[in-house]
């Protein structure tokens, strides 16, 4: 809740439809259809493992996105690695 | 060679049959040759938004069944010569809508028109993906509220996997058409802005067609709304739209993808 949206008296229901789908939306494209997502699932369970070996990084810091272009597809991997961890080992 | 245009939303009650009698009635009045097929089986009310509900003879089922030629189940607006209409069967027999059926019924219209609009029924069923079959362009018609977003991406979804095109390895080329949108509301924050839409379903924006009286008055004298009040906003949105329809390639109006839609790029549905 911020400041903005304290005097504005809580009145504007839009940015809470707008957040509610936004999560709820990246939800569904994933699990509806399967297929695809079996792939993503598979990819996520590797790429942790290899992961696990070499840094301690929590479950839900690592995202992974699959996306269909007509002509290119990607793969997006985002790793969110703590402080902590990153502060040990500084870039060489 | 005609482009086939599927008119869709998932969701019911938020302006298909309406905007496909519009979009149909305005790119006929720009000289253009159309068809609008109702696929709405059991449920058919083209034909009644268009004013045409006592001349409905044949429908759609008898043209596939071969009862009747397609010749003979067209039925040609008394405003606008170049615009007819192919409406949907009154019985429950949608069994008879069948995939190939729908096939040829589509081929042979192709040949006479320059666009068959295909106005989709409500929900995810097989009148709806049969509408969405053989689209070359897709017009997602969405409201500004949760219930109709969700489902228009459910919709989007089907139809970068289930249509001809996708199965091709091609796109159907999708717009989205923001329908009774209040823009003081917006403004207020009551209900969801153009731009939230535009980010959450990242799909280029065709038109915004304003709240308005106008619209139920042209459905209670049964005209489309473009012919019924030309001059009112609504209809001036729609007739913005055909234009962009038309001159497509020239003017993309893609937005830039948001954020959100980078992050959690869109799978089959």
């Amino acid at each position: 809740m911020s400041l903005f949206n304290f005097f504005k008296r809580n009145t504007t229901s839009a940015p809470v439809a707008r957040e509610r789908l936004q999560v709820l939306l990246a939800h569904e494209r994933t699990i509806v259809g399967g297929g695809e997502s079996d792939l993503v699932a598979i990819l996520r369970e590797e790429i942790m493992a290899v992961i696990a070996k070499h840094l301690a990084v929590p479950q839900d810091k690592v995202q992974i996105k699959m996306d269909r272009g007509a002509s290119v597809s990607t793969l997006e991997v985002d790793i969110e690695i703590p402080a902590a961890i990153a502060g040990l080992r500084p870039a060489a | 060679m005609a482009k086939v245009l599927v008119v869709t939303s998932g969701k019911g009650g938020v302006g298909k049959t309406t905007s496909t009698a519009a979009l149909g009635a305005a790119l006929a009045q720009s000289g253009q040759k159309v068809a609008m097929i109702d696929f709405d089986v059991g449920l058919r009310n083209l034909d009644l938004i268009m004013g045409a509900e006592r001349r409905v003879v044949y429908d759609l089922i008898n043209v596939i069944k071969g009862d009747a030629k397609i010749e003979q189940a067209l039925i040609k607006d008394k405003r606008i010569e170049t615009l007819s209409l192919l409406p949907a069967s009154q019985t429950r027999d949608k069994d008879n809508l069948t995939d190939e059926g729908v096939a040829r019924v589509i081929e042979g219209l192709r040949e006479k028109f320059d666009w068959i609009i295909c106005d989709s029924p409500a929900g995810i069923e097989r009148g709806a993906t049969l509408a969405m079959r053989h689209a070359d362009v897709a017009v997602v018609v969405t409201n500004p509220e949760v219930s109709s977003i969700r489902d228009s991406d459910r919709i989007i979804g089907m139809l970068d996997s289930k249509t001809e095109k996708a199965e091709k390895g091609e796109q159907v080329e999708k717009h989205l058409l923001l329908t009774r949108y209040d823009a003081a509301r917006a403004q207020r924050g009551e209900i969801l802005k153009v731009e939230d839409v535009l980010e959450i379903l990242s799909i280029p924006l065709l038109a915004i067609i304003p709240e308005s009286t106008e619209v139920l008055r042209s459905s209670n004298l049964g005209a489309p709304v473009t012919l019924g009040s030309p001059n009112s906003a609504p209809a001036r949105a729609y007739l913005e739209a055909v234009r962009k329809l038309q001159g497509e390639t020239a003017v993309e109006v893609q937005k830039q993808r948001g954020l959100f839609s980078k992050l959690f790029a869109r799978r089959a549905a």
